[in-house]
């Protein structure tokens, strides 16, 4: 898999076209910045530290809209958003639904977090078959009404995988979680105009 | 009694490194020199006061002259040299390298006795790895948990060889040894007999100190516990060159 030529086209994109038509204009205060988040496979942990800007988060209210989150109630994601935040890795057919129609909508999609940026936790079962999986978690582990679900839920993938591998992104913020800190200067900086360096903030576990 | 220093004659010989006019011993190797005049140079297997293996390549340099890329800690400095320790090449090499590794094993960062206190997680940062752009192997390694204080588990290790040379130099015990190719290459212990039931290893640890990464580590340790001291080494290595 080769994303590179693919996600620095989008790279350059965002710096000359998305991240130019997401800068804030103070003056015009009708016109926020879009933002959808969602939450794949992960622990939520990504979204607590969302919300754990804090009192940060009233002044990011003046120039961003939630559109779309497990925060916030509605249950449509917009057919255009200019920022996507993706929590969690790939690890079943409806992560990968959803992955892809964030790209579609989005104009620039954001990887939050260890397991969309790496796998992480989630992807500790890849070494295994994922026969030996589904019967580990349906069969072993449980003493009554044992049986893998085939209804009602999506079917897990053979391996997880990271967000980039099924989809381009545009920023990536490692981290488990990361800290609030480094979110809201992603946030800060895309709101500015300019292109995040979250490596100078966060890290792979940290 | 204080060990009285010999001189030796070694000439000295001037060299530029990244534009920097510098001066250093004959018998030194270009990434000493880095070091002592505190120019980055990102290094792993590398190690003062072990051996040189030359087998990350992580501290690959651009020679003038040279049409090929050379180890830093594998190449002598000679007179008139000039290198590039960080063109856009040698990044593009090493972020590539980085991400080589976190593709090979399991490198779990979030779940890792040694987060937070890792080299190759200090190395992703160094280098600008925010994500891997190859897909990951998945392949699952053993973990050897059946020494009563340490553990190894090969998910984490990066071949570095540290755990073999301190081992076999400085503790002169050779417990470490290295098995298999490609893919399925690892450290054993002894002839690939569970580290605990090794007749050579003292339980000495320097193994587990000198261990880049969460590879090889203390029993009893959780998350981000595992920090390593690496100062016993220079000294008794030091120590042993001098006798």
């Amino acid at each position: 898999m080769s994303t590179q030529p693919a996600a620095t086209a989008a790279t350059s994109q965002a710096t000359t076209g998305s991240a130019a038509q997401i800068q804030p204009a103070p003056d015009t205060s009708g016109t926020k910045i879009s933002v959808a988040t969602i939450w794949l496979d992960g622990c939520s942990g990504c979204h607590m530290s969302f919300l754990d800007m804090d009192e940060r988060l009233v002044d990011l209210a003046q120039q961003i809209d939630i559109v779309y989150s497990p925060l916030v109630d509605s249950k449509e994601l917009p057919e255009q958003v200019d920022v996507g935040i993706i929590e969690g890795s790939i690890s079943n057919e409806e992560d990968l639904h959803k992955a892809k129609l964030f790209r579609e909508r989005c104009k620039l999609l954001v990887s939050l977090g260890d397991c969309a940026v790496n796998g992480n936790v989630p992807a500790m079962r890849n070494p295994f078959k994922l026969e030996a999986v589904y019967e580990r978690a349906y069969l072993e582990n449980v003493n009554i009404h044992q049986q893998i679900p085939t209804q009602g839920v999506p079917a897990l993938l053979q391996t997880v995988k990271p967000v980039h591998a099924v989809v381009d992104v545009d920023v990536f913020i490692p981290g488990c979680p990361p800290h609030a800190d480094s979110i809201h200067y992603v946030l800060s900086e895309l709101l500015a105009g300019r292109r995040p360096e979250p490596l100078r903030m966060t890290r792979f576990g940290a | 009694m204080p060990i009285i220093a010999t001189q030796p004659s070694v000439r000295v010989v001037t060299l530029r490194i990244d534009g920097q006019d510098l001066s250093a011993r004959e018998d030194e190797t270009i990434i000493e020199v880095c070091r002592e005049n505190k120019i980055p140079i990102p290094s792993l297997c590398w190690m003062e006061g072990l051996s040189v293996v030359g087998a990350c390549r992580l501290c690959m340099v651009e020679v003038a002259g040279q049409n090929r890329l050379l180890a830093a800690c594998a190449t002598r400095v000679a007179e008139g040299m000039e290198i590039t320790t960080n063109s856009e090449k040698l990044q593009r090499y090493r972020r590539t390298l980085v991400e080589l590794l976190f593709a090979e094993r399991n490198h779990v960062c979030s779940v890792c006795v040694s987060n937070g206190h890792c080299e190759l997680q200090w190395l992703a940062n160094t280098c600008g790895v925010d994500h891997v752009r190859m897909p990951y192997r998945n392949s699952g390694y053993a973990v050897d948990s059946t020494h009563e204080m340490f553990r190894v588990d090969h998910n984490r290790c990066v071949l570095c060889t540290r755990c073999v040379r301190v081992c076999d130099e400085i503790e002169g015990a050779h417990t470490w040894d290295v098995m298999g190719r490609g893919s399925d290459c690892q450290v054993i212990t002894d002839l690939a007999k569970p580290w605990g039931e090794s007749d050579t290893c003292t339980s000495c640890g320097k193994c587990v100190q000198v261990c880049p990464t969460g590879a090889l580590v203390k029993q009893g340790t959780s998350v981000g516990e595992m920090v390593k001291d690496q100062h016993f080494l220079p000294i008794l290595a030091r120590r042993r060159s001098a006798r």
